[in-house]
């Protein structure tokens, strides 16, 4: 009965892993960026599989609200918005000059394939040491699910990072609202101070008018 | 084979970081990639801090990797501002045409 769940895990887990790896290769090489975007979502979502599958539920509901429903919509609107669909993704060569510019891709290639090598072999060489386990001061509460254990640890030990990070997501929009705040001109705009502050002497004016004559305002 | 253990995660994790940075080498068409490759990237850290969290009984992985969903999220909207921006200015953002730094 164990070894059947470990086999039925095991299974998922080739598959969830399967999926990821080839989306993420279909976000970096699809022609189309609409594509790329739903790639990277479908990369999201079995991720998030293989996080609740693995026993962290609330890391990977998180994901799908955070990655799927903003992050991926966020990139889906801009794509929109600047009309790069069109744009056909061109592999190893380039309009301007193809011997100048394609030059950095094999340099691409060598270095992507000496950091997955010494990925490869520091997880290879790798060992859990056992002192590890009895150096962790972490106390699981019993009973407890995993949202509930993360929430005793996040706003008791991590407040102050908590916080913090309240503060980046407050900067980055402020941040993206001034960075594309656009002031047009030429536009009627209704200003606080200058309705406030104005007076009886300068906003009222008699002006004597002459019998049979308009008189002229500036305006 | 069947049983799932540290190093499954973590060569997943290996293989989507690969992937990201190769993505960023190789990338010849918009910015809007490379962003979507530096998700890729953060998305590998995150499987590797989650399942050694997992594998080791303690909470705070999980906890960075939360932190770092966030970071990642303030960055996309930063990154995507600036797109646009400069999008609105120079009216593309094919990476080979984004040259004025000479770089």
């Amino acid at each position: 009965m164990r070894t059947d769940s470990l086999m039925i895990q095991g299974i998922f887990f080739y598959i969830f892993s399967l999926i990821a790896i080839i989306s993420a290769i279909m976000v970096t090489v699809s022609r189309n960026t609409v594509h790329s975007v739903f790639f990277l979502i479908l990369d999201f979502v079995s991720i998030s599989c293989l996080f609740i599958m693995s026993g962290a539920e609330f890391l990977g509901m998180i994901m799908l609200i955070v990655y799927v429903g903003a992050v991926a919509v966020l990139f889906l609107f801009v794509v929109m918005m600047l009309n790069v669909a069109q744009q056909e993704n061109e592999w190893f060569q380039s309009k301007k000059s193809k011997e100048q510019n394609s030059s950095h891709i094999p340099i691409g290639f060598l270095i992507s394939i000496i950091i997955f090598f010494e990925l490869i072999i520091v997880i290879g060489g790798w060992k859990l040491k056992p002192e590890i386990f009895n150096n962790l001061d972490f106390k699981p509460i019993v009973g407890a699910t995993n949202t509930h254990s993360i929430g005793s640890v996040l706003y008791t030990d991590y407040i102050h990072l908590f916080q913090i990070s309240g503060m980046i997501l407050l900067v980055s929009m402020i941040g993206a609202i001034v960075l594309t705040y656009k002031k047009r001109v030429g536009l009627k705009r209704q200003s606080y101070i200058k309705q406030i502050s104005r007076e009886k002497l300068s906003g009222v004016e008699i002006v004597e008018v002459e019998k049979n004559k308009g008189v002229k305002i500036d305006v | 084979m069947f049983e799932i253990s540290l190093g499954h995660y973590l060569t997943l994790s290996a293989i989507i970081f690969t992937i990201g940075v190769a993505g960023i080498f190789l990338n010849r068409k918009n910015i809007i990639v490379i962003l979507m490759s530096i998700e890729l990237i953060l998305l590998a850290v995150n499987i590797n801090l989650v399942s050694f969290s997992v594998f080791l009984g303690d909470l705070t992985g999980q906890i960075f990797t939360l932190f770092i969903l966030t970071v990642a999220a303030a960055e996309a909207a930063i990154g995507l501002a600036i797109i646009v921006v400069y999008f609105r200015n120079a009216g593309t953002i094919r990476v080979e045409e984004i040259d004025k730094l000479k770089g």
